[in-house]
């Protein structure tokens, strides 16, 4: 019996040491590989320290020429002085965030309704469901400012093009998003609406909604942060707002411009990113507690 | 009348029902009985409809229910409701909206999605509510509640559907023996006074004694055992329960739920008079 024992327990020990042998061949090669992909890549972009440290006092010395003058004892009239085009570029800024808001709207919208069919566990057709999610990846994967460049040509300059490109590119990032928490739901609850003759309408409406809502606020506050960035970003090709002046303002070397136009950039994002962080934690703190 | 026709269901190489055959009259009240696995789950939900058969043909009065779809099977799917063992209830939604979902395909869609049902509708959930003594928290959230009041309240979605057959997966398998013995009450009382066909699983035999009019006992997938729950006796028990090859005595207590009623002679012999 015991030699019987020890013999299993040997037999045991061999497989056990065998499959450790076989992890740890495993780890080092993803190792290697995780390694020689690194350097390949510091050498492909160009990565050496000694440029970044020769680069890093450009950096300062640009921020510097944009700083203003601002002495004490003309405080105000410095101020005036640096802020000349307070106004119009206020005018500009509410256009970035109308822009931003409004490819929201289209954007959680679109992506709502795309969710749904996108979702494997909802899409109840393959061929359906291949199709929306591909549709979600193009118009994600392309950059915002690809789209802007092909829409400023189609559509003209301004905040048009800015828009209809931001709102592609929320369609499908938000289609992802919204997707990805329907597939997560608790089928049951499907199952109950589907058992009591609900069809997929209801389902939706009775089983998915309830569970993913929460999710779909958080997500959306979270694309509205990202949505003003990219506002600002694409007004850069001249698809309108606050960008398309900044734009200016750098290559043609206002200075002082870039970094009074940058700040209030800032600063309104800030504000935008306190106000979404308040709200998201109510609506994730109100869930919790019930 | 209900009536499957060789009906199998296979997931890979494994047969999980396997040609299964048999009738139910109206008003019956059949229990299933079996081990984990032998079946049970997958045959009911081939039922509805909500597992789709291999195989086999399942027809109810002159409709084969096997070839329905679109709306025929939505309606096939309201006239036999379904109750589940972990009661699938929408937890974020108030007791009454639960209860209403059962109403969901008499109105059109449109009228659903808005949550626009009739005061008669209201009116019906609320009263069968208080026949499940659910009514007083109608306007609780359902997760909210206990496991037994949960599925006091998916017994009220199911009978707002107003149905024909009652198909329960395991209804008690999650619950207290207090909380279970009512929800076998309320089961027996839709059976014996609206005259509902109620085919249950379930996985303790006493149960099954003290409430069916015929148990069905399955193992691997077969029927091997049809008939009065007093013909159940020790040989055919051990027949339905016993692993492959295994011969080992099953002890109908281990499989129990009930109350502990005074000693268990008390009990074996109170389960024997009411089956």
């Amino acid at each position: 019996m015991s030699s019987q024992a020890s013999a299993a327990i040997a037999r045991f020990e061999e497989e056990f040491a065998r499959l450790r042998r076989r992890q740890r061949i495993q780890l080092l090669v993803f190792a290697a590989i995780l390694l020689a992909l690194f350097f390949g890549a510091a050498e492909v972009s160009n990565f050496r320290l000694d440029r970044l440290l020769a680069g890093l006092p450009r950096i300062g010395e640009y921020i510097g020429k944009t700083l203003p003058e601002i002495r004490i004892n003309s405080f105000f009239g410095d101020i005036a002085y640096w802020y000349y085009g307070f106004f119009r570029w206020l005018g500009l800024l509410l256009d970035t965030l109308l822009i931003a808001l409004m490819a929201l709207l289209f954007g959680s919208v679109g992506g709502f309704l795309l969710s749904f069919p996108a979702s494997r566990n909802l899409s109840g057709n393959v061929v359906v469901y291949f199709i929306c999610r591909r549709l979600a990846e193009i118009a994600r994967t392309v950059p915002e400012i690809v789209y802007a460049l092909i829409f400023v040509v189609a559509f003209g300059i301004g905040p048009l093009a800015g828009f209809l490109a931001l709102s592609v590119h929320a369609v499908g990032a938000m289609g992802k998003l919204y997707a990805e928490a329907n597939e997560n739901i608790d089928e049951r609850q499907l199952e109950g609406i589907r058992a009591a003759g609900g069809n997929w309408f209801e389902m939706i409406r009775f089983a998915v909604l309830p569970q993913v809502l929460p999710n779909f606020m958080t997500y959306t506050l979270w694309r509205l942060e990202l949505n003003i960035r990219s506002a600002a970003i694409v007004g850069f090709v001249g698809a309108g707002g606050i960008g398309q002046e900044l734009y200016t303002a750098i290559s043609f070397n206002y200075y002082e411009d870039v970094s009074a136009i940058v700040l209030m950039v800032v600063l309104t994002i800030m504000i935008i990113d306190l106000v979404c962080e308040r709200l998201r934690h109510k609506i994730i703190g109100k869930d919790n507690l019930q | 009348m209900l009536k499957l026709e060789g009906l199998t269901k296979t997931f890979g190489a494994l047969a999980a029902v396997n040609d299964v055959s048999f009738e139910v009259p109206a008003g019956q009240m059949l229990g299933i009985i079996g081990r984990s696995g032998a079946g049970k789950s997958t045959l009911l939900r081939m039922i509805n409809r909500l597992t789709e058969p291999a195989a086999g043909r399942i027809i109810c009065g002159d409709r084969d229910v096997s070839a329905l779809r679109g709306r025929a099977l939505r309606l096939w799917r309201r006239e036999c409701a379904m109750i589940f063992q972990q009661f699938n209830l929408v937890p974020r939604l108030d007791v009454l909206t639960n209860v209403l979902m059962g109403r969901l395909s008499y109105q059109p869609t449109l009228r659903s999605l808005l949550k626009l049902f009739t005061p008669e509708e209201r009116a019906l959930a609320v009263v069968t509510l208080e026949r499940v003594e659910m009514a007083a928290s109608f306007l609780q959230r359902a997760d909210q509640l206990s496991g037994g009041q949960q599925q006091r309240v998916a017994i009220a979605r199911a009978l707002v559907q107003e149905p024909r057959i009652i198909l329960a997966d395991e209804p008690i398998a999650s619950l207290d023996p207090r909380s279970a013995a009512r929800v076998m009450d309320i089961l027996r009382s839709i059976n014996r006074d609206d005259g509902m066909t109620v085919i249950c699983n379930l996985h303790t035999i006493d149960t099954a004694r003290s409430y069916c009019d015929r148990v069905i006992g399955m193992r691997a997938g077969r029927v091997v055992f049809d008939g009065l729950p007093s013909a159940l006796d020790r040989e055919r028990i051990n027949n339905i329960y016993a692993a492959e090859g295994a011969d080992e005595d099953i002890d109908e207590n281990i499989t129990s739920t009930a109350l502990p009623v005074g000693t268990d002679r008390d009990r074996i012999g109170h389960a024997v008079t009411a089956a």
